[in-house]
């Protein structure tokens, strides 16, 4: 194998004379025989099977968006079977220490009052939560699911560096790895027994359904999330598919006679068990930080009331800090009478005296870190700093000495990781992350994990905030495995869903608002083209045509901001076909005007973020190239009109996406709707003005009307003529075979409400279907005498279209999602 | 008023939201019941909650306090909470400042060392010693303590000097400061109202090493002789408690600089407001909220004394 370990390490994969360990001799043959490009190829192929299942990992402020391609190396990170035998032992023990101290630390507080722990790291944590204190969650169990990081220092050891407890993330992220890599070594991977991950998983749904306080109904379990700007997003939708369990966001869920509801389109549902990613302190805004818009007001009562089963119980963050790690021997000790069987990392916690000038005076040979995430600051590395930064340092840990932590610093392990840039193996830095479940009693430890590979450049810290690869982690066994998982169980016909899921109301609220935002865009992106386009022909008998159409963008709201901008705009020097025509670029291009496409288009992809899980890879990407098309901002007037000759198709093919590509639910139905009224709103609303217009302008008008009404061929191909009124009003109203039509919409929309009011009951006040009954028996021969057009009857019939649409946007919203998406208010009162 | 010293009070803490647009959930925990305190009683008291809560219950904070818990789970435009309390003070022991011991010691009985077994009132009075959501430890607080906090001072001269200190440095100013306001803001721009003063002078005790707690409650405005007592014009009250081992816990109200003695109603401790909110929630809806506070604290002449020649 081309691959050179640096010495100062341990190697994962080599012994210092250059000898494969014996767990690694099989697999180190096969990567040595492997020329360079069938490597590649390999390489290649994790990348696509990344993209293909859209694995991202979104890190915070970073300049290329929110998603970021996870990345997987080619070569796993394998765990012989003895030191297996000794990890699996030793993580099932912290797990079962840790939810012993949690049950301490909220409960007999033996802990603090033998002096086993100083009080100022419970005391002094922001999330040691008082409120959770004397009441003891379903089974006394506190942690439900553990993580614990792991890193090998040069003598093979290992050791401990870090605990999560609150909702350790990851565990989606191994099983991800191991769909995508297993098939590059079927018969290795078979040969080898590595142990497989689906039982871990079954035990954590058997855990948390046992503890389900149901009250002899089907058991619920949510997983609730942040949301999808959170950095394991991915992780987290993936993970409720595995698990079967809705993915919730806090605004999904209300309490209601101090028990957890999911709010769906089919009225409130019992939630019973909640798997978290959600921290502590934003999980009630009721009792914890009154600013998090992410929890569940009245969520504590209810769990205190044994109603609802939190995993993992609200206040286990408070363990993750690493002043406790120095007082974990002794604390194992007093409360399982055991050994602790993994030492974490050498630590002094600085609050006592000998213990802050040890760490002052050996400042180079450690690692400073905060002893509580409240301080928000990153572990130091003394070696890392010159005399003047440690005198820094050493000031600020006098100041709040039990603010502090030192560790030992470790040099970490290294393995060899694919470079796609050198197309050779290079050692990078690479730290284990294993995971136990309760399951009953005990603990079991998944067989398997997450191996967190530093970027090139960082040799101290593995973050996958930063960037940095992971590898599949093999657990060697004696036998092969057969194939089993929880993703692709063979489904008998009994098991066959369709429709089934709930859907939560927040869900249904952005698939309307997806689409009448979607049809937005696409209408005002029309009318601009039209516009656009007859302001790029020099021909001065278009210019009355120009103002007609400038003049219905003004009352379409595309020229709000206009004149601010133009003012603003005036010391540039004018490029001669643009004239009078800045506004058009900034309605195009300015997020600030308020029904441009820049900002439609970002209310668009708000919506369809919020509905990662529901819209499909190629859906999504539409969305994105649609939002892509509007950056930079143009400057000119042919930058303007290359956006809107980009996002019209992405629009197009977003409506496609709409009809043809996703499951016809209840759901979707809202989606349809949104589209329709938005749709109907905008023809009723053109149409009017246009009839309103002047002989002369309506007549110069009829084309772009066509244009902007998507009917120009369909008209052409009927009448091979030029446009006017009659047929084009046939056309564009009335005509319901043109899905472009008003009558059409009309038609759509009470199809879609009767099906609506079949299954949940719902008979809107604003019925379209008298308005379609009004306008077929509208005859056009009114408006045959011309001079003067007889146009009000048609006139009133259109606005009364238009009112329709907006009132049963109302009275839809009022129905079915009031509750969700508010923000929930605060209040003090002194 | 009455024999031996004693005062019995009638409260009346009234809280009024007003919406602009009907509000469909409410979750409320209020903080209104006086604790039961050596020497402070209850004789009678009620929180009465318009519209009738859909839940309502009595809990034990963590810090033991009472709190009623409220869910309203149908619409309403108004939500009105008024307390009623009836309560009976003797005067709270009285320490000689001079004869309590010196603060580095109480200093150093707090700190955590090894094979450290602290006793039970220790312990909890560390709950009261580190840095809270709007208290905080920190270098330039202690500082600007130290002139009070002389080697070796007995900790209640100290504790009553730093009082007199921040009571003339810091201005009372109704409306310069918001609940949110954090205290070094107030520490700036030295004007606030009492949860100002009384979060500074935790920030500034918890900065030198000592516990102290924040304790919300009422406090009789005195009328000018001859004047009628102003009905409404109480505010409800915050000031500071000090932990000395030997004695307990010592209030210390720092907006007015004196030590409570019988004008001083608590209600509810804990380690700064947040912890002791009167009213604190989260509603769904509820367009534009108005607030509407009134706290009446009247004394009940004594009927023995009345009868009495």
């Amino acid at each position: 194998m081309n691959y050179a370990p640096k010495s100062d390490r341990y190697d994962e994969v080599f012994d210092p004379n250059g000898h494969p360990h014996r767990h690694w001799e099989r697999l180190a043959k096969a990567a040595t025989r492997a020329s360079r490009a069938v490597l590649s190829r390999r390489a290649l192929r994790i990348r696509r099977a990344v993209e293909q299942d859209g694995v991202t990992y979104n890190i915070y402020g970073d300049p290329k968006g929110t998603d970021r391609p996870w990345e997987v190396d080619l070569l796993p990170f394998v765990i012989g079977k003895e030191e297996w035998h000794f990890l699996a032992n030793a993580v099932a023990q912290r797990a079962r220490l840790l939810s012993e101290v949690l049950a301490d630390l909220y409960g007999r507080g033996r802990l603090l009052s033998e002096g086993l722990i100083p009080p100022a790291i419970i005391h002094g944590h922001h999330n040691y939560l008082w409120p959770c204190r004397g009441f003891e969650p379903r089974g006394g169990i506190y942690l439900h699911l553990y993580a614990c990081d792991l890193a090998r220092s040069p003598d093979g050891r290992w050791w401990v560096i870090g605990d999560r407890t609150q909702g350790p993330s990851g565990g989606g992220y191994a099983l991800q790895n191991r769909l995508i890599v297993t098939p590059l070594y079927e018969n290795i991977f078979r040969s080898l027994g590595v142990q497989r991950l689906a039982n871990f998983f079954r035990t954590l749904q058997q855990q948390l359904g046992a503890l389900a306080p149901t009250d002899d109904e089907a058991p619920l379990v949510a997983l609730l999330t942040p949301g999808p700007y959170n950095e394991t997003y991915f992780e987290h939708v993936f993970l409720a598919r595995y698990l079967g369990y809705p993915l919730v966001e806090g605004s999904d869920l209300t309490v209601r006679d101090n028990r957890v509801y999911l709010k769906t389109l089919q009225g409130l549902k019992r939630v019973h068990v909640l798997l978290r990613r959600l921290d502590d302190e934003y999980c009630d805004p009721a009792t914890l930080r009154t600013d998090s818009t992410l929890g569940v007001a009245g969520l504590i009562s209810a769990a205190r009331a044994g109603n609802v089963v939190i995993a993992n119980a609200l206040g286990s963050g408070v363990i993750e800090s690493p002043a406790l790690t120095g007082f974990l021997p002794a604390i194992c000790q007093a409360l399982l009478g055991e050994d602790l069987a993994l030492p974490s990392v050498a630590s002094w916690w600085c609050g006592e005296a000998p213990a802050l000038e040890h760490a002052i005076s050996h400042l180079p040979e450690l690692v400073i870190k905060p002893a509580f995430p409240s301080m928000k600051l990153e572990p130091t590395f003394g070696h890392a700093l010159d005399s003047a930064g440690r005198e820094v340092l050493a000031q600020r840990m006098r100041a709040t000495p039990h603010a502090f932590v030192a560790q030992e610093w470790v040099r970490l392990s290294q393995a060899p990781t694919w470079s796609t840039e050198k197309q050779q193996f290079e050692p990078r830095v690479v730290g284990l992350r294993l995971y136990a479940t309760a399951s009953g009693d005990d603990y079991e430890v998944m067989p398997g994990g997450l191996a967190r590979v530093a970027p090139e450049s960082a040799t101290e810290v593995i973050t996958m905030q930063r960037g940095g690869s992971s590898k599949d982690v093999w657990v060697l066994g004696d036998t092969m495995v057969p194939w089993q998982s929880l993703l692709l169980p063979r489904l008998g016909a009994r098991n066959i869903v369709r429709g089934g899921f709930y859907s939560p109301s927040r869900t249904v609220e952005n698939l309307f608002w997806m689409g009448r935002y979607a049809e937005r865009v696409e209408n005002v992106g029309r009318l601009l083209r039209s516009t656009a386009q007859r302001l790029t022909e020099s021909d001065p008998s278009r210019l009355a045509e120009v103002k007609v159409l400038t003049n219905l963008s003004e009352r379409a709201r595309l020229r709000e901001l206009a004149t601010e901008s133009t003012a603003a705009a005036q010391g540039r020097k004018k490029a001669p076909t643009t004239t009078g025509a800045e506004w058009l670029i900034t309605a195009v291009g300015d997020p600030r005007v308020i029904n441009g496409m820049a900002a439609n288009t970002a209310r668009v992809l708000y919506c369809a973020t919020q509905l990662r899980d529901r819209v499909s890879l190629d859906h999504w990407r539409t969305v994105q190239r649609l939002a892509r098309a509007h950056e930079p901002a143009p400057q000119t007037f042919e930058a303007a009109l290359t956006i809107l000759d980009t996002a019209l198709p992405a629009c197009t093919a977003l409506a496609g996406y709409a009809f043809d590509d996703m499951t016809r639910d209840d759901a979707w139905q809202f989606l349809v709707m949104g589209r329709q009224l938005e749709r109907m709103a905008f023809l009723s609303s053109i149409t009017t003005q246009v009839l309103a217009l002047p002989e002369d302008d309506c007549e110069i008008v009829l084309g772009a009307l066509l244009e902007i009404g998507n009917v120009s061929i369909t008209y052409r191909a009927r009448y091979q003529r030029q446009p006017e009124l009659l047929p084009l009003l046939d056309l564009l109203l009335l005509d319901e075979s043109n899905p472009h039509s008003v009558c059409y919409q009309l038609a759509a929309l009470g199809g879609q409400l009767e099906k609506i009011n079949t299954k949940l009951g719902f008979e809107p006040f604003n019925d379209p279907r008298s308005l379609l009954e009004a306008l077929r028996r509208f005859d056009l021969a009114h408006l045959e005498t011309l001079p003067p057009y007889q146009s009000e009857p048609l006139s009133a019939l259109l606005a009364a279209c238009e009112r329709c649409a907006h009132g049963l946007s109302d009275e839809l919203t009022q129905r079915f999602f009031v509750h969700a998406g508010e923000r929930p208010q605060t209040s003090f009162a002194a | 008023m009455s024999q031996n010293g004693a005062r019995q009070y009638r409260v009346e803490h009234h809280t009024v939201y007003r919406y602009s647009e009907p509000v469909l959930l409410s979750h409320q925990q209020l903080h209104l019941t006086p604790r039961p305190l050596d020497y402070q009683s209850t004789q009678a008291h009620e929180v009465a909650v318009e519209p009738t809560p859909t839940l309502r219950r009595e809990i034990i904070d963590a810090f033991g306090n009472p709190v009623t818990e409220i869910a309203i789970e149908s619409a309403h435009s108004n939500l009105d909470i008024v307390a009623r309390t009836d309560v009976h003070l003797t005067a709270p022991a009285n320490f000689e400042a001079g004869s309590t011991p010196d603060w580095q010691t109480i200093r150093e009985a707090l700190r955590y060392r090894a094979a450290w077994r602290p006793d039970p009132t220790i312990l909890q009075a560390t709950q009261f010693l580190f840095e809270s959501s709007h208290a905080r430890v920190k270098r330039d607080l202690r500082t600007y303590a130290s002139d009070c906090f002389a080697p070796g001072r007995p900790i209640l001269e100290a504790a009553t000097a730093l009082m007199a200190k921040i009571h003339g440095s810091f201005k009372y100013e109704v409306a310069a400061t918001g609940v949110g306001t954090p205290v070094m803001k107030f520490y700036e721009q030295k004007r606030g109202v009492c949860q100002d003063f009384a979060h500074l002078m935790i920030s500034c005790l918890r900065s030198t090493g000592l516990a102290a707690r924040y304790v919300s409650g009422y406090l009789l405005t005195r009328p000018p002789p001859g004047k009628p007592r102003r009905i409404g014009a109480d505010a409800s009250h915050a000031w500071v408690s000090l932990f000395i081992p030997e004695n307990g816990w010592i209030d210390l109200d720092p907006t007015n600089n004196v030590i409570p003695s019988f004008d001083h109603i608590t209600v509810a401790w804990g380690r700064d407001f947040s912890d002791v909110t009167p009213l604190r929630g989260v509603i769904n809806g509820g367009g534009i909220q108005t607030l509407e506070v009134k706290v009446t604290v009247e004394p009940v002449e004594n009927a023995e004394k009345e009868s009495a020649p």
